[in-house]
């Protein structure tokens, strides 16, 4: 599977949305409709998922799909 | 079901009972204090369900290593009891820059520590019940304590946000404010203090620490599941 699939599937699961509101381009907040918990929620299910740490500060700059996938490629995360 | 609280403070007063209590009901608890000879007389009280944890609750990297190691060795955490407190107690004008700092780092400090440890796991699982020990001179104030009026009441601020933020999460946060309990803090008050205080119990006797243990029992159960961001006293009517 695809980082991107990873990626749509968790958010699928955490935040009740449909696969197709997930695009590379789609802001958490706004479009997605996630609090600051529920963006917090996001970001412990990507650590566990690709068993990594994402500080606080690296945290807050994930605000759209495409930076979550871009950053975990930059990460070289287990695939 | 065996559920596992954390419990600060727990090697005496307010903390012992607390921990007994649970113990007791079938919990496990993982006791932190910075005191170790009265720490270690509690394990050997308690027995199996109690684990001794030697914490500094005002060190930010203690708290981070114990609480990964607490839910490493034995679990998911999901009771938070903030029992911690001391005091440093005087007159505004006499009280020292570091009597204040070390009374906030405690009992406030040490609190919002521990609940940012302990709520990623709550989180996680979507389940979990914090109890933070406030006291009644956060609601009736006590002359010559100032930073411990501050702090306890400061703790039910930190209840009231906590509560808001983990609700929709099942995580609940409550706390509860004991009035006149004998204790060795308690003992340690001036003697004017604490006629004061008897002397207005409307129950007309000081509290116990099983008391407060009993409520703070009732939080962490299911029994009070639709209960969150309130304040107990427990208190012979102190309050009222």
């Amino acid at each position: 599977m695809s980082l991107e699939s990873r990626v749509t599937e968790i958010i699928i699961d955490k935040l009740g949305v449909k696969p197709e509101q997930v695009t590379m381009e789609a802001q958490f907040d706004t479009d997605l409709g996630a609090d600051s918990i529920d963006q917090y929620e996001l970001i412990m299910g990507f650590e566990d998922a690709f068993g990594l740490r994402i500080d606080e500060d690296e945290a807050a700059k994930l605000t759209t799909v495409g930076k979550v996938v871009e950053y975990l490629r930059e990460q070289d995360v287990d695939q | 079901m065996n559920r596992l609280a954390v419990v600060t403070g727990a090697a005496r007063g307010i903390g012992y009972s607390i921990s007994r209590k649970l113990v007791e009901s079938g919990w496990s608890v993982a006791g932190c204090d910075i005191l170790q000879e009265d720490l270690d007389r509690t394990a050997e009280k308690l027995g199996g369900g109690f684990s001794p944890w030697l914490l500094d609750i005002t060190s930010e990297e203690a708290v981070a290593e114990t609480a990964g190691r607490i839910e490493e060795e034995l679990g998911s955490v999901f009771g938070l009891v903030n029992n911690a407190g001391i005091t440093r107690d005087g007159l505004l004008m006499r009280m020292s820059r570091s009597d204040w700092d070390s009374v906030l780092s405690v009992n406030l400090t040490g609190a919002f520590l521990m609940c940012r440890a302990f709520s990623r796991g709550m989180l996680r699982r979507k389940e979990g019940s914090i109890v933070n020990i406030s006291s009644v001179v956060a609601i009736l104030g006590a002359a010559g304590q100032a930073n411990y009026a501050s702090t306890k009441a400061g703790l039910l601020g930190l209840t009231r946000a906590l509560a808001r933020e983990f609700a929709g999460r099942n995580i609940r946060v409550n706390a509860i404010a004991p009035g006149f309990i004998e204790t060795e803090m308690t003992r340690e008050l001036p003697e004017k203090v604490r006629e004061d205080y008897a002397g207005r119990v409307p129950m007309n006797r000081m509290g116990q620490p099983e008391n407060v243990a009993d409520a703070v029992h009732f939080l962490l159960e299911d029994v009070s599941s639709y209960i969150t961001g309130v304040v107990i006293p427990v208190d012979g009517g102190l309050t009222t």
